[in-house]
């Protein structure tokens, strides 16, 4: 069905491509922009900057999100930074060294093209950003302050205390409610996507669900993006919002948008460990906290379960800095958390037992806060340690905060080419939700400089490249594919309704999906147990539908649907996950295949057989999905071993 | 632990509400208030009853979804604290919590302890934001901006718009939410041209969406999860007024 996969980027030097691309596009005349409808699915910082930008460039603009408020998308939790190439500190940065440390940073599996573009606009979401109102952290001097960030050598991080992500939805959503204002930009708050209309091939609309009153509507429009986020949450316990979700891209999916490399999920090592099997959720602390925190642990598994304060320096192993001289604590997290596994899975683990197990490693601030003071250290890091007491009912100010790796981010997407467009005609998709740009591992402070690029950007270029091909064209609402969609929907959530054995609540499911996957498809994985996997997710599948447990109606205000028909979506998700684990045999970023590790315990990649992007194509529930490989062509870096020491 | 909850249940805005009991058991002090409800809801989604609604999302306190009045104080008792990062270990075994939603009048309710807080986003759509194009930014050091003011501005943008401010308002009124909001804007040199105007449109939209204006009770302040001041209500009434002396958009400062 799908040929081989062209990710139509431009050829010439690697320096010229995006501006010579720039121009190539076609452009839709100022008077006929309003004559075109475009969705946007997703407020998060893609979202809402698309639908901001598209707003005021004049197009029409139907905004959605699950939440009560565009603000509350889950971009808003992020932390740490943005990265943005504009070596205001002269320590040697520039575009090229953001874009090599971002294809190394990835395991030379994502795109030379894409990731310089990502470079080349990094400046310009600063300067958006600062002409927002977002209040960047500065210097006495008035000027832009930076810090350097998991896996940099260079500061070139830009940050607004712990509240990064906060502050630049706020500015994409300030940019959002003036189109709002300005009758450009309709909002639909409390509203999910349930379904994608594709009508002659061509993505033309959306089926949504009021998550207030239940009603069901078809919106068309001349191309749909898609905005939704990351699918972290397939693992039950992550850092993402318990509202976040695979729904929207899984639609796609199964309309024959290519899924691009499922098992690239990243785990982030500094995150507050699990403290009992009742836990809804875990928290994030941003890396950043390892600029100055020193991570340790027992050097004797005997050690574990003693005060830390009784552990003298030579009883302590400062892992990362033993393995990792030349980035010590900095190394980036796919290797922190892996090393963080590693020390716990021999016994040497602190903290609460857990099924046999002490889950976490210290974090130590004692050394930092005997050189630059408590109200130093309050200044940097202050929300953060007063979230993990909150949490943890300790205060980090007197012992070590203990960390455990956690689910964070979910490299892998929708396959999208230069354009940001999935193999489904005009459906794009942007942010989180597509595969793009982080290879297999993401970089610490990268995330929202994704957002932002996609979103202020490159959408609305490639988008008015789009429409300028396309004349608008009104949907009747009675057409067939309409109607179909609609009904489509209506009774999935019927089938959700009335399971013929009720019996469970849908978290049930969730978390031993959760335990499947992390237990296989986590932060190692290996041939035999994603096999067992592969196994146990159709049957986890089929006893969902059969036993699931939804009170109330669809016609209503109803948490417990919304909660199933997500999950629904990640259970079938979870499989194609374990699926493109265990086809692709080598270990890359944060896919570490126990059978391809170096004798030191390092991934080992396969450049002759995997230098390729994975996509998989949808092929029906009763066939297997079919395997399309993206050839990944390094013209101005060699892929090198990764190395941190 | 165990714990003894009245939970304010209300089908809808049209329906009247009232207090239901439930006991939850087997609790723990490490668990999240948030978790516990979880936990009654499994419970009676398993019994096929049905569970109490209530929004949350993030549960890091930054999202600004979860809205519960614990026993008559908006996200409960501690201090600067959502209800999301609230933990059992605040409370006593055997302890009997009233649970309600957010009361004010432009906030109607949606379900059991949800409302619906879009009247705070039509405010920002009045006027909270600075008219800068995609793409017309300057340099982002063009313009310095003292770091003093840069973290009060910081300070003031860490509103999550969770709404708490209004619910414990005697007068439901949005005043700290709206303020903080100008604040935010007014005191960076990238959101003074529009400065004027902004306290105007905002404010006289917070007045068609019902909510009640500031009477210096300080309830807000007292229970903002994110500890923002009522000197930006001060720093808010004064633009109002310079706005009436000055009516248009531009301010001599």
């Amino acid at each position: 069905m799908i040929g081989e996969l062209h990710a139509n980027e431009p050829s010439g030097p690697l320096e010229d491509r995006w501006n010579r691309h720039r121009f190539d596009m076609a452009l839709v005349n100022p008077a006929n922009r309003r004559k075109h409808t475009v969705i946007v699915v997703g407020t998060g910082l893609a979202g809402a900057a698309a639908a901001a930008t598209l707003g005021e460039l004049g197009y029409r603009v139907k905004s959605f999100c699950f939440q009560d408020s565009p603000r509350r998308a889950h971009s808003i939790a992020a932390q740490g930074g943005i990265n943005a190439a504009k070596n205001y500190q002269n320590d040697g940065d520039s575009v090229w060294r953001l874009f090599y440390d971002t294809i190394k940073g990835g395991d030379f599996r994502s795109r030379e093209s894409n990731v310089y573009r990502l470079a080349e606009i990094s400046a310009n979401i600063i300067d958006q950003a600062v002409a927002q109102g977002v209040p960047f952290a500065r210097e006495y001097s008035g000027l832009l302050a930076n810090r350097s960030f998991g896996g940099a050598q260079v500061a070139r991080t830009f940050y607004a205390r712990g509240q990064t992500g906060q502050q630049l939805l706020l500015g994409a959503c300030q940019a959002l409610n003036r189109q709002v204002a300005a009758g450009a930009v309709d909002l639909y708050p409390r509203t999910e996507m349930l379904e994608l209309i594709r009508i002659d091939g061509r993505a033309r609309g959306i089926v949504t669900r009021n998550l207030v009153d239940g009603t069901l509507a078809a919106h068309t429009a001349d191309c749909v993006v898609l905005c939704t986020g990351g699918y972290g949450n397939a693992y039950y316990l992550s850092t993402n919002a318990q509202g976040c979700n695979t729904s929207a891209i899984w639609r796609a999916w199964r309309h024959g948008a290519l899924f691009a490399n499922p098992c690239f999920t990243q785990i982030h090592p500094t995150c507050i460990p699990q403290s009992g099997s009742y836990q809804s959720k875990l928290t994030l602390m941003s890396e950043s906290l390892r600029n100055d925190g020193r991570v340790w642990a027992p050097l004797q598994a005997a050690d574990s379960q003693r005060d830390p304060a009784e552990l003298a320096e030579e009883r302590r192993d400062y892992f990362l800095e033993r393995r990792y001289p030349a980035f010590g604590n900095l190394v980036p997290r796919d290797i922190a958390s892996r090393a963080a596994k590693e020390i716990c899975d021999a016994g040497r683990g602190v903290g609460p037992e857990i099924n046999g197990q002490r889950l976490g490693v210290y974090m130590d601030f004692s050394e930092a806060l005997d050189q630059l003071g408590e109200s130093e250290i309050r200044e940097r890091y202050g929300n953060l340690f007063e979230m993990y007491e909150r949490i943890t009912g300790e205060n980090p100010y007197r012992s070590p905060m203990r960390i455990y790796p956690a689910i964070h981010y979910t490299m892998g997407g929708l396959w999208v080419d230069y354009n940001l467009m999935s193999t489904i005609d005009g459906l794009f998709a942007a942010g989180e939700c597509n595969f793009s740009d982080h290879g297999a591992n993401r970089l610490g402070a990268s995330a929202l400089m994704q957002g932002l690029a996609d979103g202020y950007f490159i959408l609305p270029g490639s988008i008015g490249d789009y429409l300028a091909r396309h004349a608008p064209e009104r949907i009747a609402p009675e057409h067939a594919a309409v109607t179909d969609a609609l009904a489509a929907v209506g009774s999935r959530i019927e089938r959700l309704l009335h399971a013929p054995q009720a019996k469970h609540p849908p978290e049930y499911f969730h978390r031993r999906l959760g335990q499947l996957l992390w237990d296989h498809c986590g932060m190692s994985r290996d041939p035999a147990g994603l096999r067992h996997a592969l196994v146990e997710l159709p049957r986890l599948r089929e006893e969902f539908w059969r036993e699931v447990r939804v009170t109330g109606s669809g016609t209503e205000f109803n948490q417990v649907l919304e909660r199933a028909g997500r999950i629904a979506d990640f259970l079938e998700l979870g499989e194609l996950m374990c699926r493109d684990a265990l086809e692709r045999n080598e270990s890359c970023g944060s896919h570490a295949r126990t059978d391809h590790l170096t004798v030191e315990g390092e991934v080992s990649r396969d450049d002759v057989n995997y230098s390729h992007v994975a996509a998989w194509e949808y092929r029906g529930a009763d066939r297997e999905p079919k395997l399309h490989r993206e050839q990944l062509h390094f013209e101005f870096v060699h892929p090198s071993v990764r190395s941190y020491k | 632990m165990k714990l003894r909850l009245h939970i304010w249940k209300q089908r809808d805005a049209a329906t009247d509400g009232r207090f239901e009991s439930y006991d939850v058991n087997h609790l723990t002090p490490d668990m999240s208030f948030l978790e516990m409800l979880d936990e009654l809801n499994e419970g009676l989604i398993t019994a096929g009853r049905e569970p109490v609604a209530f929004d949350h999302d993030c549960r890091e306190g930054i999202c600004g979804s979860c809205s519960l009045v614990i026993d008559g104080i908006p996200h409960g008792p501690r201090r600067a604290t959502t209800t999301c990062q609230l933990y059992l270990r605040e409370f006593a075994d055997g302890a009997e919590i009233r649970i309600e939603p957010w009361r004010v009048g432009a906030f109607p309710v949606v379900r059991d302890l949800v409302v619906d807080r879009s009247a705070c986003d039509r405010i920002l759509q009045a006027g909270g934001f600075i008219s800068a194009h995609t793409g017309a930014a300057p340099d982002g050091n063009t313009l310095l901006v003292p770091r003093e003011i840069a973290d009060e501005a910081f300070l003031s943008a860490t509103c999550i718009g969770c709404g708490a401010c209004a619910a414990a308002c005697p007068n439901a009124s949005a005043s700290l939410f709206v303020a903080a909001k100008i604040s935010h804007l007014g005191l960076l040199p990238q959101g003074r041209p529009e400065r004027n105007a902004r306290a105007r449109t905002m404010l006289a939209q917070m007045d068609v969406e019902g909510f009640g204006f500031c009477s210096n009770h300080r309830e807000c302040e007292a229970v903002c999860p994110k500890e923002i001041t009522i000197d930006r209500i001060a720093r808010m009434n004064r633009d109002l007024y310079r706005s009436l002396i000055f009516p248009r958009r531009g301010s001599p400062s």
